[in-house]
C-alpha cells in the first residue's frame, strides 16, 4: 500500500467514525442542555457552589459567571505554580516553583483553552500541578466554551426574553454528563493501547547494553484524553501527542484526532436541534467539513511532496515525524489539530514544508472554525454566519435576518467587534515584537540559518506564537524560546483577551438576538439551510480571513513555500 | 455602587466554590478512578510497557534507547555499537546540549524546511550511516537522515533495518541470511493494515539479535 494511499483510508476511517457519532453525540448534548432534570451530583454540586440551577440568567449576569469563575481559575492556578516547590516531593516530583512571568503565562494559556506550553511538562511540572490544576482546566475551560456556544444557540431559539440560561448549570452539566464520561472510556482506551497512567515518580528502568535510564511516571492517560477532547492540546511532555506514552500507536493517533473532532463537529447537530431545524445545523456542519476537508487535502499534497531543500536533500518531509504515524497521520493531525483550537501536535509544524505550515497557520487565522474549539468553533462560525447573511443582505437591499432574528446595526456591531479582536492582537503584538530589538533573539530558524538568507521562517515562528496564542490554540512553531519575560507576558495576555473579550461580544448578541420577537419567513427570506448559503459562507471566511492576513502571510510562510 | 461591589463578591465566591468542587470532581476523583482501573486491567502498559530480557530489565517497548560502545568518537559523542541495530537519530534537548535518547527529555528539532543547519546534518547522517553500515549513500532511508518528533522515536522503517542487517550479521558472526528473516519477523505491518506505517521495533530486535548470537 502506497503511503498516499494509506493517508486516504485514514482519513476515510475518519470521517466515517465522525458520521457515526455525529446525531447520537449531538441530540444527547442537545438534551444534556435542555433537560430540566438534575442528576445527583449535580445538585449536591450546586448546593457547594451555592447556585440555584434554575435561575434564568441575562447576558450580563451569564458573563459575570464565565469571567468570575475564569479569575478564580488563573489565580488559583498561578499559585498552585508558585508554591509548587514547598510541596512534597511525593507531589512535586522535586520540581521547584514556576518563575512569575512563566506561571501567569501558563495560567492564562489553561484557562483560556489555549495551552500554549513555554516549558517542558517533564522537566517542570509535578503531579500536583498536572492534575490538581492543568487537568481541571482541560476540562473545566472546555465546558465554559461549550457554555458559551449553547448561550448564544439559546438567543436564536428564545424570543421576547433575552434569558440565557444559567451559567453553573451549564457549566456542570458540560462537565459531568458530557467531558467526564467520554474521558473515562477514552483514558482506558488509551492505557489500553500503551499509554501510562500512574503515579510513579521519575524511576530508573534498565538498558539493553547494561546501565540504567531515568523514565517519568504520571497520570498521562486521563489528561491525553481531556487534552484532545476538550480541544486543550497542552501535552504531559514537551514532545506533546508525538511522546509514546502520549501516542502510543497509529491507532490511538486517528483515535486522539477523532477525540479532537467529534464534540466540535456534533455540536451543530445539538444546533440544529435547539434552534428546532436540523437542516439549519447541516449547512454549518457542510462549510465546516467542506475547509476541513480541503486544507486536509492541502496538507497531504503538500507534506507528501516535501519540498524545502533540507527535506528535499533527506528524501522526504520526516524530520519531527514519528515513524509509527509516518507523513499522512501527521498531516491529517496537524490541520486537525489548528482548524481547532487544541494545539496537540504529534509532529513538529515547524519542520512541516513551507506550504504545510503555512497551511497550519491559515487554519487558525480562519479563527478556528472548521470546525473550532468546543464550544468556540460553533459560536465563532455562527458569528461568521451572521456577517455572511449581512453580506447576502447588501447585495439584495433587504434587511438581513437569520433563523428568524432581524441582524440590525447592533448585532452587525457585536459581530464585527467580535472578527476584528484577534487580528488586532496578533498582527499587533506581532509588529510590536519585530520592532523591538530583544524579542527577534529568540528565533531558532534565523536569516543566517537559512538556506536562501531570507529568514522568512524565523518571522513565521513570531508570527506562528501570536496567531496561536490569541485564537487559543496552542501549537507552536517550537523553535522560537518563549519562555522569556516578554513572550511570556504578552502571549499571556493574547490569550486571554483572545479568549474573553470575544465572549463578552458573543453574550451581548445573544442577550440582543434572545430579546427579538421573531420575523415571520416570507419568499424573500435568505434559504440559511442551503448548500448556496453554505457556499456563500465558505467565501465569506476565506475572504475576510484572506485580506486580513495576507500581508503578514506573504512575508513569511509563503516567501519561504516559494523560495 | 456598593450593591454592584458585594454582588462582585458573590459572584467570584460562587466561582470560587465551583472550581474548588470540580478541582475535587476532576483533578482528584476522576484521575484516580482511571489509575485504580488502569492498574488493574492494563497494568504493565499503565506502567510503562517495560520489557525484560534475561531476567532483567532492559528498556521500554515504547521508548527508543541508544546502543554504544563506551568509546567517544572525535565530536564527543559516544560512537555507535555495531553489533546492534541503530534507532533514528534524536533532537531531543539537542538546543542545549547532547542528551539524546534521555528519556526524561522529549522534543524535536524544530528546524525549518529551508534550514541550513538542517541541511547539514542530513548531509552528514548521510555519510554516517553509509559509512558505518558499508553502503551506497543513496540507499539511506529518509527515517535515517531524520530526527524524530519525540526525540525517542522506538521505530525504523523496515528498509533502515535491512540496510544494517548486513553489518550487524558480520559484528555478531551470524549469517546475513538469518539476520535479514530477524528483520522480516520484527516488522509490524500498519494498525488494521492501513493506519501508519510499516515499522521495525527495535528493541525488541535487538533482544531478539542478541538471543540469536547467543544459541
Amino acid at each position: 500500500m502506497s503511503p498516499v494511499l494509506s493517508g486516504v483510508l485514514q482519513l476515510t476511517a475518519l470521517v466515517a467514525a465522525l458520521a457515526l457519532v455525529y446525531r447520537p453525540l449531538g441530540d444527547y448534548m442537545a438534551r444534556v442542555y435542555s433537560s430540566e432534570k438534575h442528576l445527583r451530583v449535580e445538585k449536591w454540586i450546586y448546593r457547594s457552589i451555592g447556585a440555584d440551577p434554575d435561575a434564568e440568567m441575562r447576558w450580563p449576569a451569564y458573563l459575570r459567571g464565565v469571567l468570575a469563575f475564569s479569575f478564580v481559575g488563573v489565580l488559583f492556578l498561578y499559585l498552585l505554580q508558585r508554591i509548587q516547590g514547598i510541596l512534597p516531593d511525593s507531589v512535586s516530583l522535586g520540581f521547584t516553583a514556576i518563575s512569575p512571568d512563566q506561571a501567569f503565562n501558563t495560567a492564562a494559556s489553561f484557562v483560556a483553552n489555549t495551552n500554549w506550553q513555554s516549558y517542558s511538562g517533564e522537566q517542570a511540572m509535578g503531579h500536583a500541578v498536572q492534575t490538581l490544576g492543568l487537568a481541571v482546566q482541560n476540562f473545566v475551560s472546555a465546558a465554559v466554551g461549550i457554555a458559551v456556544a449553547v448561550a448564544l444557540v439559546r438567543g436564536f431559539a428564545r424570543s421576547r426574553t433575552g434569558e440565557l440560561g444559567n451559567f453553573w448549570a451549564d457549566l456542570v452539566r458540560g462537565t459531568v454528563r458530557v467531558l467526564i464520561p467520554i474521558s473515562v472510556v477514552g483514558a482506558l482506551v488509551l492505557v489500553a493501547c500503551g499509554a501510562i497512567q500512574n503515579f510513579a515518580g521519575i524511576h530508573e528502568i534498565g538498558r539493553l547494553t547494561g546501565g540504567t535510564q531515568q523514565v517519568n511516571g504520571g497520570a498521562v492517560a486521563s489528561q491525553e484524553v481531556i487534552k484532545e477532547l476538550g480541544t486543550n492540546g497542552g501535552g504531559y511532555f514537551n514532545a506533546n501527542s508525538s511522546h509514546p506514552f502520549e501516542n502510543p500507536n497509529a491507532f490511538t493517533n486517528l483515535f486522539e484526532i477523532f477525540l479532537i473532532l467529534v464534540i466540535p463537529f456534533a455540536l451543530t447537530r445539538t444546533f440544529g436541534k435547539l434552534v428546532g431545524n436540523v437542516k439549519q445545523g447541516y449547512a454549518i456542519l457542510a462549510t465546516m467539513g467542506v475547509i476541513w476537508l480541503g486544507f486536509t487535502a492541502l496538507m497531504m499534497w503538500t507534506e507528501f511532496a516535501g519540498h524545502g531543500a533540507a527535506l528535499e536533500a533527506a528524501g522526504g518531509a520526516m524530520e519531527g515525524k514519528e515513524q509509527r504515524f509516518g507523513v499522512g497521520a501527521s498531516a491529517i493531525f496537524g490541520v486537525a489539530t489548528t482548524l481547532t483550537s487544541t494545539g496537540a501536535v504529534d509532529s513538529f509544524h515547524s519542520s512541516f514544508t513551507g506550504f504545510g505550515g503555512g497551511i497550519t497557520l491559515l487554519g487558525m487565522m480562519l479563527g478556528e472554525i472548521a470546525p473550532g474549539g468546543v464550544g468556540s468553533g460553533l459560536y465563532g462560525m455562527l458569528v461568521m454566519a451572521i456577517i455572511a447573511v449581512f453580506i447576502a443582505g447588501l447585495m439584495v437591499g433587504r434587511t438581513p435576518e437569520y433563523l428568524g432574528k432581524k441582524i440590525g446595526t447592533r448585532e452587525i456591531k457585536l459581530a464585527a467587534c467580535y472578527i476584528l479582536i484577534t487580528p488586532t492582537l496578533v498582527l499587533g503584538f506581532t509588529a510590536l515584537s519585530m520592532a523591538l530589538s530583544g524579542p527577534p533573539e529568540s528565533m531558532l530558524n534565523t536569516a543566517a540559518n537559512s538556506v536562501d538568507g531570507s529568514g522568512a521562517h524565523g518571522f513565521s515562528e513570531v508570527l506562528y506564537a501570536f496567531t496561536s496564542g490569541a485564537n487559543n490554540n496552542g501549537s507552536a512553531f517550537g523553535g522560537l524560546n518563549a519562555n522569556t519575560p516578554w513572550y511570556n507576558t504578552t502571549i499571556g495576555l493574547a490569550m486571554l483577551l483572545g479568549r474573553f473579550l470575544p465572549m463578552v461580544f458573543v453574550l451581548a448578541l445573544a442577550g440582543s438576538l434572545a430579546e427579538q420577537k421573531p420575523v415571520p419567513e416570507t419568499a424573500g427570506t435568505l434559504r440559511t439551510e442551503k448548500p448556496l448559503f453554505a457556499g456563500l459562507l465558505v467565501g465569506a471566511i476565506l475572504i475576510i480571513t484572506g485580506l486580513t492576513y495576507f500581508p503578514a502571510l506573504a512575508l513569511g510562510p509563503m516567501a519561504e513555500g516559494l523560495s | 455602587m456598593n450593591n454592584s461591589v458585594s454582588s462582585t463578591f458573590r459572584v467570584v465566591g460562587a466561582g470560587l466554590r465551583a472550581l474548588l468542587v470540580l478541582t475535587l470532581v476532576c483533578g482528584v476523583i476522576y484521575p484516580l478512578v482511571v489509575t485504580g482501573v488502569a492498574q488493574a486491567a492494563f497494568h504493565d502498559k499503565a506502567n510503562g510497557s517495560e520489557v525484560k530480557a534475561d531476567g532483567r530489565s532492559v528498556g521500554s517497548e515504547r521508548l527508543g534507547q541508544r546502543y554504544d560502545l563506551d568509546k567517544k568518537g572525535k565530536d564527543g559523542n559516544p560512537l555507535p555499537d555495531p553489533k546492534f541495530f541503530q534507532p533514528r537519530a534524536s533532537a531531543a534537548g539537542a538546543n542545549t546540549e547532547n542528551t539524546q535518547y534521555k528519556i526524561v527529555v522529549s522534543g524535536a528539532s524544530n528546524l525549518a524546511a529551508d534550514s541550513k543547519v538542517l541541511l547539514t546534518s542530513v548531509e552528514q547522517r548521510r555519510a554516517d550511516v553509509a559509512a558505518f553500515n558499508g553502503v551506497s549513500p543513496s540507499s539511506v532511508p529518509v527515517d535515517a537522515l531524520t530526527a524524530s518528533a519525540s526525540g525517542l522515536d522506538p521505530d525504523i522503517s523496515p528498509e533502515y533495518a535491512r540496510l544494517q542487517a548486513e553489518r550487524v550479521a558480520k559484528a555478531n558472526g551470524l549469517p546475513a541470511a538469518a539476520v535479514r528473516k530477524l528483520v522480516e519477523d520484527h516488522t509490524d505491518g500498519r494498525v488494521l493494515g492501513f493506519m501508519g506505517n510499516e515499522r521495525v521495533n527495535v528493541l525488541k530486535l535487538n533482544i531478539a539479535l542478541r538471543e540469536l548470537a547467543k544459541s
